[in-house]
């Protein structure tokens, strides 16, 4: 590539209220409001140094701290979506992905890769919520349910890091069918012996949560993860009260029997691989 | 049959029906208008059956939520004998918005399970509008597992709107009860006919809709979001219903050509809600077709052929 070619990075823009932080300059933390450099936020994988308030981090610098010399092999990079229900609203579907295609990223809303955990080889799926909403369409589900069935073939534990609105409305029936898909695939795991985990992260909702995403053999969330499976929104339209306090956040779903640990980022590298190690002890 | 009940499109249709049973009248009274009567007859049959087969999508949608339309109980009187109704999840509750339990179908024993709608409002409250809460769900997980044990095929009836969003549905993992339920039946090893009989609302229809033949009434729809919520998010406007179910492509003929259904049941003119039992009777002679081959097949088939038809539900480039 030509130096006049470079890839640009543009200016990242926000995902809902957990802005990224830009880098050098000060900034108010959300989650304390005490004055902290963006730098140094960065440096500890978008996660506060002062209050431990988790930011939303990209996929690939996720998947840089998460595993062995911050390097993998990917597959199915090159898979897209196909409007072929020429699903329209204000824009058509085909506009909406030409849009997510032209800022240069991921080409749909997961990278799944293989690469190691403290030497232990793994297949992860990442969610790449920047593109569309993290929405599960047949991409989505195809790009799982293959890295699932690698795991299987290679006898390689699974990790789906999940961060998505739920299915993609543009795909209708088939987003849905992805749910199913992908479940059958983690039934194949499970019957094989080889260990899932599902590591949550703000935000999960919808069909993906109501997928694999709650079938991990370990769930483990990020700390004040909104996870559930109808949107705060709607429910509050329907039963017309106010939600809770800390309702469909990690800490309330602990509480409610619904994932195993709340792990902060810092420290997800070493707990993952002392699970996966426990769990898949047969296989060291 | 409860009280009528008609769309806006079915009224032309209503209108000559009117008209009919006001000449009948006069008729009794000793007219002879046999041949006007005959004439009208002729013409109500032929605007139901031209209205019928021209719905639009959004029309579609409302006939497979009209009143009156046969809900799982309904099939279950129509369609299976000594059907003994079985509760409860075991853990917490037992849903209304899911009924389930033993019956025989043309004399096989069979697991028959599905979504419950209710008609009056007392009933439509009791059955929660056919949303389930998790013990929905997994009450109907328990009875496919005891399917499984005892070698009896399931059939399965789903009309939802979804999966009930609720505090304490979440709190109980609504999310975790449908999920199980798309692992489990992709694996339960006794044939599993799922019939879609009117909404197929998302998750929570999709929860008790993983089989190995999937038939589908012609007038029911089904889809990964009402056309409602999906209006209500893509356009922010929840009255957007008709242009969103246009877009969702929601009804039998949309979805088979995607590979998602494997057959359409044919209703009786003017929609099933008009004839219960000859809907009933269709639906009987398909499932007891697909039973057949079905039966045929060993555990381990099953849950191999299952698998592939729901692994090739894809579309992408590549």
């Amino acid at each position: 590539m030509s130096w006049f070619t470079k890839e640009k990075t543009g200016v990242e823009k926000s995902d809902g209220n957990k802005v990224k932080v830009p880098e050098g300059m000060w900034i108010k933390c959300q989650g304390c409001s005490e004055t902290v450099l963006g730098k140094d936020v960065a440096a500890n994988l978008q996660v506060c140094p002062k209050c431990g308030y988790h930011y939303r981090i990209s996929a690939r610098k996720r998947l840089e701290a998460l595993l062995d010399g911050g390097t993998w092999q990917e597959f199915d990079a090159d898979v897209t979506s196909v409007d072929f229900l020429e699903f329209k609203d204000a824009k058509s579907y085909q506009d909406r992905i030409d849009v997510a295609l032209s800022k240069g990223g991921s080409k749909d809303a997961v990278i799944c890769v293989e690469g190691a955990i403290e030497e232990m080889p793994v297949q992860v799926s990442c969610f790449d919520f920047s593109f569309m909403g993290g929405s599960m369409g047949s991409v989505v589900g195809e790009k799982i349910t293959r890295s699932i069935e690698r795991g299987l073939e290679k006898n390689q534990p699974v990790i789906i890091i999940s961060a998505s609105g739920g299915a993609r409305m543009q795909e209708s029936i088939l987003s849905l069918m992805q749910m199913a898909k992908t479940s059958a695939a983690l039934a194949k795991l499970k019957q094989a012996g080889i260990p899932f985990v599902s590591l949550l992260t703000d935000p999960t909702t919808g069909g993906v949560t109501a997928s694999f995403a709650m079938l991990g053999d370990v769930n483990i969330a990020e700390p004040k993860a909104l996870i559930g499976f109808a949107g705060p929104r709607v429910i509050e339209q329907t039963i017309r009260q106010k939600l809770p306090e800390g309702f469909q956040r990690a800490e309330y779903l602990l509480d409610h029997g619904m994932i195993d640990a709340i792990i902060p980022r810092t420290e997800m590298r070493p707990k993952l691989a002392s699970i996966l190690k426990m769990l898949h002890h047969s296989a060291a | 049959m409860a009280a009528p009940f008609y769309l806006e499109f079915e009224k032309p249709i209503v209108e000559l029906e009117k008209k009919i049973e006001e000449l009948n009248a006069l008729a009794s009274s000793g007219l002879d208008i046999s041949a006007d009567v005959n004439a009208l007859e002729g013409r109500v049959e032929k605007m139901r059956a031209d209205i019928f087969s021209n719905l639009s999508r959004w029309q579609t949608a409302q006939v497979a939520r009209h009143i009156n339309r046969p809900f799982t109980l309904d099939y279950i009187n129509y369609m299976f004998t000594e059907f003994v109704e079985l509760h409860g999840d075991r853990n917490f509750g037992d849903d209304h918005a899911i009924v389930g339990g033993l019956a025989r179908f043309n004399d096989q024993p069979v697991m028959v399970i599905g979504h419950q709608k209710g008609r009056d409002t007392k009933e439509k409250v009791y059955r929660n509008f056919g949303m389930p809460n998790p013990e929905g769900y997994r009450k109907a997980l328990r009875l496919m597992q005891m399917a499984e044990q005892f070698k009896l095929p399931v059939i399965t009836f789903v009309d939802t709107p979804g999966a009930y969003p609720g505090i304490g549905a979440e709190e109980r993992g609504q999310a975790e009860a449908i999920a199980r339920n798309l692992r489990e039946m992709a694996s339960l090893r006794t044939p599993i006919i799922v019939c879609i009989t009117g909404e197929g609302g998302s998750g929570g229809a999709l929860a008790i809709a993983v089989g190995d033949k999937i038939l589908m009434l012609e007038h029911s729809v089904y889809a990964v979001i009402s056309p409602e919520g999906c209006a209500a998010i893509l356009w922010s406007d929840g009255t957007k219903g008709a242009q969103a179910a246009e877009a969702l492509k929601p009804t039998a003929k949309d979805i088979i050509k995607l590979g998602v259904i494997d057959e359409i049941i044919k209703e009786p003119v003017g929609g099933a809600h008009r004839d219960h039992e000859a809907t009933a009777m269709a639906m009987k002679e398909a499932i007891a077709r697909n039973l057949a081959e079905l039966n045929k097949l060993s555990g381990d088939e099953l849950v191999e052929s299952r698998y592939k038809k729901f692994r090739a539900m894809t579309r992408c480039a590549e």
